[in-house]
């Protein structure tokens, strides 16, 4: 699946970035201490109206949950990555980010002048400060996915965040169909309500795959996957 | 489930929506408003925007992480995008709602069915001649947010798994909310032929608004 890896870096708790994405990316995240939360959106960098929709995503595939195998898809029925590896079987996309009070209700304030970059940042304004870079506001925000992340549903619709659900070396690995945009932050999942703000750095891995092939396990993992393959391809065309 | 007492023929608004339609308007703090599926088993794609300042907007992940329920009924708040309360259900004789199945498009369409389908009609094509044909409410494509999906049956499995099911609701099941802001209301009544969200037949619904 991976030709080479190419550059690593570590995002500490509460850190952002953002980067293009060119279709053929490898993006690896590795949880280096447990626990983590990291929150991603993508754009269309040549399109910024067109992002990604997690609606779209868990219809498409029937599933609520996301792990090896699914794709990631964009509102205009397009692939921006598919999910290569993942050593846990479940990331959750329907709760958004932490907000700035809930940060301060449960571990006190951001503040700078004290904590200098072991702030308590939130995973909303981390957004909004990388949305801005590009143009992107509140306006732009969708719902995330949140890597590392097992929400459960009770039948009632009660949710719930699993919080011994991510140890330390648990990765995924996405492999990018297009040209994307990514934002992402390693902030708390808005559900965790754990004593202290969580302190887990990521590992960010860059690297190149190698081609899709006709076999591959994303493209044939469902039916519905294939023509999103099939969407990209005539995204593509002349190229 | 929670059964209301307002009168329909009290109410100041009566409004028909034809499957394929769309509806957009405003509604004032204070009123509230009726969805009413008329034949049953119908699904209505909706969307609000602060009628004042419309980047803020019916967030779903908000509303759904500050109830801790993933299901919409009597008593949920709906949030906005900056967190804001917007408008509360306060009656529902179908008794649960969807906020995670989207709307339907006509390129999510091509992944779901067929590549040749993106041309049957779809819940997000009439939003956007809905907001060509309105500019005054200065909606844009940013805003399209995600909507609720009033009347539609959508469970999430304990092991993680999403269905789309057969409705719960049926004829004359309804739905109200009163506006905790001015807002802009945006529906779609689902065109959709090709899932059972409105078994297969799309019906017309009605929007009553009381003040």
């Amino acid at each position: 699946m991976i030709q080479s890896i190419d550059y690593q870096t570590k995002i500490p708790a509460g850190g952002h970035w953002s980067l293009r994405a060119r279709r053929g990316t490898i993006l690896r995240l590795t949880d280096i201490m447990g626990g983590t939360n990291v929150g991603m959106l993508f754009y269309n960098p040549e399109n910024l109206l067109e992002r990604y929709n997690a609606p779209d995503t868990l219809k498409c595939q029937n599933t609520f949950k996301l792990t090896r195998g699914n794709c990631l898809y964009s509102d205009m029925g397009r692939i921006f990555a598919s999910i290569i590896d993942d050593t846990l079987g479940w990331h959750e996309t329907v709760c958004g980010n932490i907000q700035a009070e809930e940060v301060t209700e449960r571990w006190g304030s951001r503040d700078y002048q004290k904590d200098r970059n072991a702030w308590h940042q939130n995973g909303h304004d981390a957004f909004l400060t990388e949305l801005a870079k590009y143009g992107l506001s509140a306006r732009d925000i969708v719902m995330n996915i949140n890597w590392f992340s097992r929400v459960v549903s009770d039948q009632y619709g009660n949710i719930m965040l699993d919080k011994d659900h991510c140890r330390a070396g648990d990765q995924v690995m996405l492999r990018f169909e297009m040209d994307t945009l990514v934002l992402l932050h390693n902030c708390p999942h808005p559900l965790d309500l754990s004593e202290t703000y969580p302190k887990s750095s990521i590992s960010v891995e860059l690297g190149t795959a190698l081609p899709v092939e006709d076999n591959d396990f994303c493209m044939n993992f469902r039916e519905e996957n294939r023509r999103g393959f099939m969407n990209n391809n005539l995204y593509n065309l002349g190229r | 489930m929670i059964e209301s007492n307002l009168n329909p023929e009290k109410a100041c608004s009566r409004t028909l929506i034809d499957s394929g339609d769309y509806f957009i308007g405003n509604v004032k703090a204070g009123q509230t408003i009726r969805l009413l599926d008329l034949e049953g088993n119908q699904a209505a794609d909706t969307l609000f925007f602060n009628a004042n300042e419309p980047s803020e907007r019916y967030s779903a992940m908000d509303t759904i992480r500050n109830q801790g329920n993933l299901y919409l009924t009597s008593g949920t708040v709906l949030r906005s995008n900056l967190n804001n309360r917007m408008l509360k259900i306060s009656a529902d004789t179908c008794g649960r709602h969807d906020t995670l199945g989207g709307a339907c498009a006509s390129e999510s369409n091509t992944v779901r069915y067929d590549l040749d389908k993106r041309c049957m009609h779809a819940c997000r094509d009439s939003w956007m001649l809905a907001i060509a044909e309105h500019p005054e409410f200065g909606i844009s494509k940013r805003d399209i947010g995600h909507n609720i999906n009033f009347f539609m049956n959508v469970p999430v499995t304990e092991s993680g798994g999403l269905t789309f099911e057969d409705g719960i609701s049926g004829p004359n099941k309804y739905v109200e909310l009163k506006a905790e802001m001015d807002v802009v209301v945006l529906i779609s009544n689902c065109p959709q032929l090709n899932n059972p969200c409105n078994g297969y037949n799309p019906t017309p619904i009605e929007l009553l608004v009381w003040d």
